[in-house]
């Protein structure tokens, strides 16, 4: 028996699949670093209108989210057209956001809870009056601080 | 062929589909995105306990009507002038020379019957329920542009730098302490020139 046994002829070689999980992994870690996990599921329509004055949010344990706008397709039978407002994943009166903001806020950590932001995630179609009701809501509990979350873009593109 | 005695070899040829198992898991249940927006402080319910007395034209109203027109300053704009009429208002710096709410960096008209200072000027913004969200953030928007505009000017004048990009720079997090401190001291400078008084009404129901 030769050490060195010479290949049969005609034999292509099998392409190694042995590094195939470590791209895998490396994919994976990609996206486990850039994302951040869903909290809820929207059951609203929820297009956010354009703005270029904008600021980033940054640090995501200080923001407390507000969804507003028309129930999606699939709950219109149920809750019609109107919009309405959702907090975590059901839909609420502007009356319970007083005591949603509460409950988040206790939540928190002791230190973080006089720098909490309300980040309002309003449908561009829905109308001011809900948002009105919203904003007295925050100011009955001192949550003085919003961000009218935007995408980027050409604010006037929110007229058409 | 392993030699006997020899611990056999752990298959390692399903490893790649645990770990585009997770790929996809990660996958299905993450977002990628950056909320960016219009940050505001809404007013504290209690009202002030003593009644300041403003002077009207230290005021400049916007009201937004329920089919999205504007009504600024006693007459009808489009959205896309407010910006500039906006600057002019809060650039004005009416007050004569010698008083005190002289404003020595303005470099608007100085009209006597406009704002005396932009630390006076207020620009107070009222809508109706039926005014389109949409909307009542373009005009958000371009106020929040015109005290930029205003803000990088003077900005650039005294810093050689943009306010905007100096805020953005001191308020990332990964932005080290020592140039904060010296950006801080900045951006309270600029804030000072141009404060943002902007009141938000609550909203008429006609």
């Amino acid at each position: 028996m030769s050490k060195f046994s010479k290949k049969k002829d005609g034999d292509i070689p099998a392409v190694s699949t042995a590094s195939l999980p470590d791209i895998v992994f490396m994919l994976l870690f990609f996206f486990m670093t850039v994302t951040v996990m869903k909290d809820s599921s929207l059951k609203v329509d929820n297009i956010l209108p354009n703005a270029n004055e904008i600021k980033k949010l940054e640090k995501k344990d200080r923001i407390i989210y507000i969804y507003a706008g028309a129930p999606t397709q699939e709950y219109q039978k149920v809750f019609g057209t109107e919009t309405k407002i959702q907090l975590n994943d059901k839909f609420a009166n502007a009356t319970d956001v007083g005591d949603y903001i509460l409950s988040e806020r206790a939540k928190k950590p002791q230190e973080l809870q006089n720098v909490l932001t309300t980040a309002l995630k309003v449908d561009k179609n829905a109308n001011m009056g809900i948002i009105s009701d919203i904003k007295l809501e925050l100011r009955k509990v001192n949550a003085l601080k919003v961000n009218y979350t935007t995408y980027e873009g050409d604010a006037f593109r929110n007229l058409q | 062929m392993p030699k006997r005695g020899a611990p056999p070899e752990v298959n390692a040829g399903s490893m790649a589909d645990i770990a585009f198992l997770l790929l996809i898991f990660f996958l299905v249940t993450t977002t990628i995105e950056t909320d960016a927006g219009l940050d505001r402080m809404l007013p504290p319910i209690e009202p002030p306990e003593t009644d300041v007395v403003i002077k009207q034209k230290n005021i400049f109203e916007v009201i937004i009507n329920k089919n999205g027109q504007l009504f600024a300053d006693e007459e009808l704009l489009e959205v896309s002038q407010l910006r500039e009429k906006a600057m002019a208002f809060l650039d004005n710096g009416g007050a004569p020379s010698g008083t005190a709410d002289y404003c020595n960096y303005c470099q608007g008209a100085r009209n006597a019957s406009s704002s005396d200072n932009p630390s006076k000027a207020i620009i107070s913004l009222k809508n109706d329920r039926e005014t389109p969200y949409g909307t009542y953030i373009t005009v958000q928007n371009e106020i929040v542009g015109a005290y930029n505009d205003l803000r990088n000017r003077e900005s650039q004048r005294l810093f050689k730098r943009d306010f905007t990009s100096m805020e953005a720079a001191y308020l990332n997090p990964e932005t080290p302490e020592s140039l904060k401190d010296d950006l801080k001291e900045k951006v309270k400078t600029i804030q000072d020139l141009f404060p943002q008084k902007f009141s938000e009404a609550e909203t008429s129901n006609n």
